[in-house]
């Protein structure tokens, strides 16, 4: 195990490397000086000047690529044009609403689409079956935004049920206080997450559910699960037990992967619910050529993407011993 | 050649993806009304036997305007993806056949670009390219082209053993050769069976990036683009977004159960839905 661990992390540091090379590249094609446009139209060509050099913009870019990887590794991200703080700051304000909403939508896609799943397998053929796949090719085919303008139009629109915009107590705080005996923020704060969760998570748990059923319908297939069926056990022991664990190997292995894209649709998500995460502070930074803060949450995101695929990647190697001695 | 008449996700998609092709082809000369005919009497009518679609807010003909709008949206998924499989399957070819440092460097790229989430990379460069069909596609190329070199890297690693290619070796073909007309012709299957699920993801994406203010500038109507202007009028005119929606849904649904079926019919041996399964949408 030890050694799986040291071969995935000695792949995560160039990869880490390319991806800040790869960020800095693509902010380099910006159109646009960056000091005109935090000068404003009528600055003077001096004061322009006078301003490059003041953000560094002077020196080349390869000095510049070594400062930004100089400044990662203590820990910054340099200054907002625009928001009058740190980039580290900015960026730390709205990543917990994100992973809120980002986990929240996982959750909810792996019971959704694990239910179909199962329910899809075991009624192979029926209508349960057709009704579970048509499900799932429509929760492909549609713009996650879009599923998430029909449940507002619905919900708080039609029949004012749920709040349309902005995100209620933080959810981690909201438990804490059900905990305790008092559960009116945690009942606020889930119907505030409701709507953003669930538009977030409908691709996944269409995607998911098309996984279950077709490894739980190998699985089923299987000697060990004619053994349970033969051995008297209540079917639903044998599907929920014995087969549902090998069936969720494959599904473990892609929930790191989709995790990028639940982060990139946390950005539509965002901006249809007003939520107050990174992806909403993203679309306004693009908007403003807020060139390092751009860079910052393009480079949080890829991190955080990163870093869930490193943990999934772990800790299959822990269910599946064969994975780490390939 | 397997009769194809079994497969019900390939005629059903083939047949979705026929008619939004008619429609895209004679929609525009059948309604009777130009793109950006305003009528001002007739704003946000509900669908009738005048307007089929009902109008926008100009009283624009909305039939006429998905119709020309499809164009633009159609024509962004397949040069995205027509740009990602040439780009991907030459990387792909080179990475598996030579295999080596070469491949190593390669992956890792590969690896690199996989490490963004899909929708902030093509955003992050949109952005830095600026709005526009040819940047729209070009960003979407960058976002795809991983999966198309990775499919095409595998099939070469297998192939680059087989008989064939020694006694290609050994009659002295080229290496260019080699690649190009004994290897290539292996990876269409997969390859074909991907970019057709590829443009159902791109039209997606792309309405995505337009909903974000980052699509092609008005007054260009691509579906995208009509579904993001069409909340605006949510509470008046709600069947605005709404055609936009099963536009975008019906063609997707299209290419994915047309891609589904090719699949089954073209690449039984499932290269294309092992590599899928671990790739991102």
């Amino acid at each position: 195990m030890a050694a799986y661990v040291l071969r995935r992390l000695t792949l995560f540091v160039p990869m880490l490397i390319g991806i800040v090379a790869v960020t800095f590249g693509i902010m380099q094609l910006l159109p646009g000086d960056p000091a005109a446009v935090l000068l404003g139209e009528d600055a003077s060509e001096e004061a322009v000047r006078e301003m490059r050099r003041a953000l560094g913009l002077d020196r080349p870019w390869w000095i510049r690529l070594a400062a930004y990887y100089a400044d990662l590794f203590r820990g910054e991200m340099g200054d907002s044009y625009f928001q009058n703080q740190p980039v580290v700051d900015a960026i730390a304000q709205r990543l917990v609403p994100t992973l809120e909403v980002a986990f929240v939508a996982l959750l909810v896609s792996i019971i959704l689409g694990v239910a179909l799943g199962i329910a899809a397998a075991v009624r192979r053929g029926s209508l349960v079956d057709a009704a579970c796949m048509l499900f799932a090719q429509l929760g492909v085919s549609m713009p996650v935004f879009w599923f998430g303008i029909l449940l507002m139009y619905l919900f708080a629109i039609r029949f004012d049920l749920l709040p349309s915009i902005g995100r209620g107590p933080p959810l981690v705080f909201a438990l804490g206080q059900a905990l305790a005996g008092r559960p009116a923020a945690l009942g606020e704060s889930l119907m505030h997450i409701a709507m953003p969760a669930l538009t977030l998570g409908l691709t996944n748990a269409a995607v998911i559910s098309r996984l279950v059923r077709s490894s739980m319908l190998e699985t089923l297939g299987q000697d060990f699960v004619r053994t349970a069926n033969a051995k008297g056990l209540r079917p639903l022991r044998v599907v929920l037990v014995h087969a549902l664990r090998n069936a969720l190997l494959p599904v473990v292995s892609v929930i790191g992967l989709r995790f990028g894209a639940l982060l990139g649709g946390a950005v539509l998500t965002e901006s249809i619910f007003g939520w107050p995460g990174l992806g909403q502070l993203a679309v306004s930074a693009i908007s403003q050529r807020d060139i390092p803060l751009v860079q910052g949450i393009v480079l949080t995101f890829a991190l955080a993407f990163a870093i869930v695929n490193l943990i999934v990647d772990l800790l299959y190697a822990v269910i599946d011993p064969r994975i780490r001695l390939e | 050649m397997r009769y194809p008449g079994g497969n019900l996700s390939l005629v059903i998609g083939g047949s979705i993806v026929v008619g939004v092709l008619l429609f895209v082809a004679f929609g525009p000369l059948v309604s009777g009304y130009e793109v950006e005919q305003m009528d001002m009497r007739n704003r946000l009518q509900l669908p009738s036997s005048a307007h089929w679609l009902g109008t926008d807010n100009f009283g624009r003909d909305l039939w006429t305007r998905m119709a020309v709008g499809a164009r633009v949206s159609l024509a962004i998924a397949l040069s995205s993806v027509a740009i990602a499989v040439v780009v991907g399957s030459i990387v792909g070819l080179i990475s598996g056949y030579f295999g080596g440092w070469l491949d190593l460097v390669i992956m890792r790229v590969v690896d690199v670009f996989l490490g963004f989430p899909p929708i902030i990379l093509a955003l992050a460069i949109v952005a830095a390219l600026g709005p526009g069909v040819v940047n729209l596609s070009l960003s979407l190329a960058a976002v795809f082209w991983t999966e198309y070199a990775r499919v095409v890297r595998s099939v070469t690693l297998a192939q680059r053993e087989a008989d064939y290619v020694a006694s290609a070796v050994a009659l002295g073909a080229s290496n260019a050769r080699i690649l190009f007309r004994e290897i290539l012709p292996n990876v269409f299957g997969p390859v074909i069976v991907l970019a057709t699920l590829g443009l159902g993801t791109a039209i997606i994406a792309e309405s995505g990036l337009s909903f974000l203010g980052f699509g092609v500038e008005p007054p260009t109507p691509t579906w995208g683009w009509t579904l993001a202007y069409g909340t605006r009028y949510l509470r008046v005119a709600p069947w605005l977004s709404t055609v936009a929606g099963l536009a975008i849904m019906i063609t997707v649904l299209g290419f994915n159960l047309f891609g589904d079926g090719l699949r089954d019919y073209l690449d039984p041996r499932g290269v294309a839905r092992r590599i899928r399964r671990t790739s991102r949408a």
